[in-house]
């Protein structure tokens, strides 16, 4: 006698431990093998480019923080360049010089929040996240030193950041990039190489070069196919140009590649950190912000700005009437569009894949939904 | 006075075991904190100790919700079945030497170590009847995974076990404490690890932890369990962790038996260090490594360790046959071949089905 079987459809979020905030995935199993899946996301829609109307230039900043939230100061970056390229703004060296060292810090602290929570996703129960909360917490207080919050920023400002570097940041600093390395291979010992690791994640949600190009896939997710694409080289913003770091790219496209780039390019960020730390002790003190009225007019027109924010290619598009507020501000999250390749790696897979691929994209809703 | 000895025993074992448990939730909740550079729970009394105490105050006060498509009768019943199975392995494992002050309830029953395995598969039932009667899909699948996981399991575990019995001649728990001249970890190396590994399984402890697995199945087959029924499979698998650390201390520690001759008189003593030693390093694995998926978990099963607990009855027999009595000096060749074996097999087989390339 034949047993009859049916493919059965559950939802994993919008409540689920492991969906990364409120997102949901209606899931056609069979078995436990996935042969459907629809995302369902807009549960944290709050309207952010819409608020931008109704705010002048410098007031949408805060808003900028909440999109992306754990990786506020690499939002900010991004708009306020935006805003400083429409509006034609040159920045003092020494506020470039700050912006490259939070958004390295930054870059660092959400790979280690990316790379602890793809971990607990793979089952290892909390251990390696809570290692990595110890050296994130580190830059936390460094972020408090600058500007006294430990999430949301709001630190930039249009035309450079909102006061100077404290005189206990740059040694504090120090420390850490010195300590960094060392931690960062106490975590490759951790795990790289555990067997189990390697057979969870090795082969597992792979995205081809082609696929992910063609569904504009942007940051880790895209380098770990093999494609060397960073904005900070193919389009380069601030200081970048005169900075040396490596991209490092992955082979396969698999969630082991995602995995590992992550702590490829924490190493980097640690070298770019130095190269900086070295170029800021030689400029003068109180040079951050260019001379910027509050009330920033920039003239009327369009811009399309983008920066390498921790999870890919965050862009501002802002069309200006001349007045004081845009007239249509553009958030181009890489989150989101990293997410819609989602369905194209996990068919196929089981759900205990679905878990870590979901995992290895790395997404945050606050920019998913916006 | 039959019957009052099994009033006492009786008394003692559920008054001991679920203190001990406790207490061990304790242990594992502040070593799990030591693990991962937190304190874990320091708020209620010294230490936290009492942290069991307002957990168990909490979950009596909650509220107990019955999903309203569920099978009342089978949701009610599904705590008790996992639960009984758990305090009644503690009923033939022997706590001290004969003439001791407390022996056991029956630890001389001569099918003892076949009763502890049958017991020990009830809790599936339950775990099954649990899914079943919450109606949710997740608890569904999460039994699934368990009925398939633990059948796998039980083989390699009862093998690595007829090992033991093997050596000792005897199925009584108590004989197989007594034929423990030399502890049977060190003589049958390789059955101790095929034993460790099948009950980490049968535990769903990590790595195998698949049918609870927080990041997938949300909380697996007690997702709509709450209050005191919750509390009871809370239990049950912390008690029928600490089942499976006290078997394995009888089976392969040398259970009461004092190392070194230190301190026979409180052998019950030693047993629970025992107990304790196998337990942290339960919770040692629990805080290291990742989970293994579904399919990863059946070829663990049955691509190594079956073969491997094949080959460690083979070679035990062979060498009780050759050497009746087996001699302490066969702890060597047994440690090489466990070694060998081990190394050998694992080159053979990667668990994810020769597609890992390091």
């Amino acid at each position: 006698m034949a047993i009859r079987t049916q493919p059965v459809s559950i939802n994993i979020g919008p409540q689920h431990p492991s969906t990364h905030g409120v997102f949901r995935l209606r899931v056609t199993f069979d078995g436990e093998v996935i042969i459907g899946l629809e995302p369902i996301f807009g549960y944290l829609h709050r309207g952010k480019e819409k608020l931008a109307e109704a705010r002048t230039y410098t007031q949408f900043i805060p808003i900028t923080d909440r999109a992306d939230y754990l990786a506020s100061m690499s939002n900010n970056w991004g708009y306020c360049l935006a805003v400083e390229r429409l509006a034609g703004i040159e920045l003092p060296e020494r506020a470039e010089y700050i912006r490259v060292l939070v958004g390295e810090m930054m870059r660092i602290s959400n790979h280690l929040m990316a790379v602890g929570f793809f971990l607990n996703d793979c089952g290892a129960f909390f251990t390696p996240l809570l290692y990595m909360y110890r050296e994130r917490e580190k830059l936390l207080d460094l972020f408090d030193m600058l500007c006294g919050q430990r999430l949301n920023y709001n630190y930039m400002r249009i035309g450079g950041v909102s006061q100077d570097l404290p005189v206990e940041f740059l040694p504090a600093l120090k420390k850490f990039v010195q300590e960094m390395p060392g931690y960062i291979d106490e975590y490759e010992q951790l795990l790289t190489t555990n067997e189990i690791l390697l057979a969870r994640s090795k082969g597992v949600g792979v995205l081809s070069p082609e696929q992910a190009v063609n569904a504009s896939v942007s940051g880790p997710v895209l380098r770990a196919c093999g494609v060397e694409w960073d904005i900070r080289r193919a389009d380069p913003y601030s200081i970048y140009p005169q900075l040396e770091f490596d991209i490092p790219t992955g082979i396969q496209g698999d969630t082991y590649d995602r995995f590992y780039l992550r702590i490829q390019e924490m190493r980097q960020s640690v070298r770019i950190l130095q190269q900086a730390i070295t170029g800021i002790e030689q400029l003068p003190h109180g040079v951050y912000r260019a001379h910027v009225l509050s009330l920033v007019r920039p003239p009327k027109g369009e811009v399309y700005s983008r920066i390498e924010s921790p999870k890919g290619e965050l862009g501002y598009y802002i069309v200006s009437d001349g007045g004081v507020s845009p007239w249509r501000c553009r958030m181009r999250g890489p989150s989101q569009l990293n997410l819609t390749a989602l369905r194209d790696m996990v068919l196929g897979w089981k759900l205990a894949d679905l878990i870590i691929i979901l995992g290895s994209i790395d997404i945050v809703m606050g920019e998913v939904d916006r | 006075m039959d019957w009052l000895h099994w009033l006492f025993y009786v008394g003692v074992i559920l008054g001991a075991v679920p203190v001990m448990v406790m207490a061990f939730i304790w242990l594992e909740r502040r070593g799990l904190g030591r693990l991962q550079l937190r304190p874990g729970p320091n708020r209620a009394g010294p230490f936290g100790i009492l942290q069991p105490v307002a957990d168990a105050i909490k979950v009596l006060t909650k509220e107990d919700i019955v999903p309203v498509a569920g099978d009342h009768w089978v949701h009610f019943v599904a705590p008790l079945v996992v639960f009984a199975p758990a305090m009644l392995v503690f009923t033939v494992i022997p706590f001290q030497e004969d003439g001791g002050l407390v022996r056991g309830l029956v630890p001389d029953l001569n099918i003892g170590i076949l009763y502890i395995v049958a017991v020990s598969s009830i809790s599936t039932i339950g775990v099954f009847m649990a899914a079943w009667g919450s109606n949710n899909k997740y608890s569904l699948i999460s039994a699934f995974r368990s009925m398939a996981q633990v059948v796998s399991y039980e083989i390699p575990l009862a093998l690595a076990i007829l090992g033991v019995v093997l050596a000792a001649g005897t199925m009584s728990l108590t004989g197989i404490v007594q034929a423990q001249a030399v502890p049977f970890i060190v003589m049958q190396p390789l059955g101790f690890i095929i034993f460790f590994i099948a009950a980490t399984a049968e535990l769903n402890r990590t790595p195998f932890d698949l049918m609870e697995a927080e990041s997938e199945m949300v909380a697996g087959y007690h997702i709509e369990y709450s209050g005191m029924k919750f509390a009871l499979f809370y239990l049950a698998e912390y008690a029928y962790t600490v089942g499976i650390s006290a078997i394995a201390a009888t089976l392969f520690l040398g259970g009461w038996k004092a190392p070194w001759g230190v301190g026979p008189q409180v052998g019950v003593l030693w047993l629970v260090v025992k107990i304790l030693l196998v337990f942290m390093v339960i919770l040692w694995i629990r805080g290291t490594f990742p989970r293994v998926r579904v399919d990863q978990l059946m070829g663990f099963a049955w691509k190594f360790l079956f073969p491997l607990s094949l080959i460690n009855i083979f070679i035990i027999a062979a060498e009780s046959l050759a050497w009746p009595g087996l001699p302490w000096w066969l702890l060597f060749p047994n440690t090489a071949i466990a070694l060998v074996l081990v190394v050998v097999w694992s080159g053979l087989f990667r668990l994810g089905g020769g597609r890992v390339q390091v």
